[in-house]
């Protein structure tokens, strides 16, 4: 199938695939620091800075585009933590709040684009939904680059991540900054929502991140099969959500792959190997078994006294 | 009425019965929830066009109830099955919010119903749409079910005043007080679907949440007492819906986006100057000489 594709399309596939594989590894970091909303709020901080910053060039062009994007989503970061360190709103308030009142900014401000730029802006709109088709290849390369290097981040510092997640007080007796750590989670958190925009878009961009390390979690215990697998989740989706968008004419490529994770997940709940309905289900009729088995024996035994 | 009067006074309604929700939704801890229904909203609102091909008032009610308290459960039912409960709403909305986004695109299109207007409301359009009552003659069909809305919110707020107060802030003393918590919860969540469908045509998905929330944890920065806080919560969404509104009309851009920041503007100067909980206040108080 994938041979009838043109050569951009494989291009396109082939992106969609490592950022899948790259926010599933991210993922998987957000869902063990309990954060996993905080990307929804990201994602939809970064639209003022994707439209402000397109607004002062007048074309796009994606690495300013994604500088602004990183500043306004760091800048939404920083006000939800200000909020929640020096107020008595809750972080999930400050949150939501910062999700609707950046998401709205973008919208004002992307109007007031969109009527006075012209024709120019049909490759804004695409970052609400996403439409990975529009890519195209340098961008493409950059949203590569990018996304190895998130990837890279996480393979290098493994046993960094792991005690910074896991045991953070003797990551700190190890000498490992936490202020540190928690800055580059927070770099590369908002560099994989900035790149994953454009092909997924600020709505559904969180779902990428959330729904594959979910899925991960009923197959494994282990952390290092975790990352594996979420990021395997990851890609496989990002692939089949690409590939299913490409059938219709201006389907928007974020919520399919998003369903195609979905579905992923599903399948997940009902046969995965550690926590799956069906597992646990058959666990439960065996230990049954065993309590009755255990129960009537013990019931001869008193009848036999 | 006149046109700009008619739009006032739906933003006025949508800020007013938002701004009362979300003083509970706040104080229950429920922000992102709002967010997930929000969004989820729209697969209700589909769903019911599918099935009965008119964008009736009623049907979308129904369609969005029965999406909120399947939002509710779903997430409900993936925690009791050992997600994160942030992990499991995120889960929930963003699929059920996929699905309504591509039927929309694939089946609906260029309907009455698109993905931008799902996103960002209408309300521009709200005084055309109109519907003729008895007695009263004709208003805008959304002011009308906004205003019904507002009636069903604030009638159950003051029938059951104690009974949100006690669940929201000790579920476990109304527990053990015979207050059936779980009934108050499934209550709450439909009264956030269809406050948020009845805002939803005015201000779309997204900017429904800036309504629920900001203007409500601006309220939580002023006051102790949940009285006070639903007056200043209702009354900073009203605030902020003339607000927005003319400055949109000023800088020619979206109402609602607009209304969705001028709330934030409101947070942010509750944020800084409350006497009682704003920053400054924190900063000059070792300063004042005590009053005792």
């Amino acid at each position: 199938m994938i041979a009838f594709l043109s050569i951009n399309a494989q291009w396109v596939l082939f992106s969609t695939m490592i950022l899948g594989m790259a926010s599933g590894m991210i993922g998987t970091l957000a869902y063990w620091k309990r954060q996993s909303l905080m990307s929804d709020a990201l994602s939809h901080a970064a639209l003022p800075g994707v439209v402000i910053a397109f607004a002062i060039l007048g074309v796009k062009n994606l690495s300013l585009m994604i500088g602004g994007a990183v500043i306004s989503a760091l800048l939404g970061a920083l006000l939800i933590q200000w909020i929640r360190s020096s107020s008595r709103v809750k972080e999930d308030t400050a949150m939501g709040m910062i999700l609707s009142v950046f998401f709205g900014l973008g919208i004002m401000l992307l109007t007031i684009v969109n009527r006075t730029a012209g024709g120019n802006q049909s490759g804004l709109d695409a970052f609400i939904f996403g439409q990975a088709a529009s890519m195209i290849r340098t961008d493409l390369y950059m949203m590569l680059f990018l996304a190895f290097l998130v990837i890279l981040v996480v393979f290098i510092g493994f046993k960094e991540w792991k005690l910074y997640l896991f045991d953070p007080e003797f990551a700190k007796g190890l000498g490992l900054s936490t202020r540190w750590m928690d800055n580059l989670y927070l770099g590369v958190l908002v560099l994989v929502i900035v790149i994953g925009i454009q092909a997924v878009g600020v709505i559904l961009m969180s779902a990428l991140l959330i729904i594959p390390a979910v899925s991960a979690r009923y197959w494994t215990h282990s952390f290092k099969w975790m990352i594996m697998l979420s990021a395997f989740f990851g890609g496989a989706s990002g692939m089949f959500g690409t590939l299913i968008s490409t059938l219709g004419k201006g389907w928007p490529t974020g919520p399919f792959i998003v369903v195609s994770s979905s579905a992923l997940f599903i399948i997940s709940l009902l046969f995965g190997a550690q926590k799956g309905l069906l597992i646990k289900a058959v666990q439960f009729q065996m230990q049954k078994k065993e309590l009755t088995q255990s129960w009537s024996a013990n019931a001869v035994l008193k009848e036999g006294e | 009425m006149g046109y700009t009067a008619w739009i006032l006074l739906t933003a006025s309604l949508v800020g007013l019965s938002c701004g009362l929700i979300g003083v509970f939704l706040i104080l229950r801890k429920m922000a992102m929830m709002a967010d997930a229904i929000s969004h989820t909203v729209l697969l209700g609102i589909v769903m019911a066009f599918l099935v009965t091909r008119e964008l009736s008032g009623g049907h979308m009610l129904i369609g969005a109830i029965m999406a909120g308290l399947l939002t509710a459960l779903l997430v409900q039912w993936f925690h009791s099955l050992g997600v994160q409960q942030d992990a499991s709403i995120g889960v929930v909305f963003t699929t059920l919010f996929a699905v309504g986004v591509i039927l929309i695109s694939t089946k609906v299109g260029n309907a009455h119903l698109d993905v931008k207007h799902a996103l960002m409301g209408e309300i521009t359009f709200v005084p055309w749409n109109l519907v003729s009552l008895p007695w009263i003659g004709e208003i805008p069909e959304a002011t009308f079910i906004l205003s019904l809305v507002l009636a069903i919110v604030l009638l159950s707020i003051l029938i059951f005043y104690k009974e949100w107060k006690i669940t929201s802030f000790d579920p476990a003393l109304a527990a053990s007080l015979g207050i059936p918590v779980v009934l108050m919860h499934y209550l709450f969540m439909s009264l956030v679907s269809i406050t948020t469908v009845a805002a939803f045509d005015a201000v779309g998905a997204i900017m429904v949440v800036a309504m629920l929330i900001t203007p409500a944890a601006a309220a939580y920065m002023w006051t102790d007492r949940l009285s006070v806080m639903l007056l200043l919560s209702g009354t900073f969404g009203v605030f902020s819906a003339f607000v927005g509104y003319y400055v949109a009309v000023w800088l020619d851009t979206s109402i609602s986006a607009s209304m969705a920041f001028a709330t934030g503007l409101v947070f942010m100067i509750s944020f800084l100057c409350s006497p009682k909980h704003g920053l400054l206040a924190k900063y000059i108080r070792p300063f004042m000489v005590p009053s005792e």
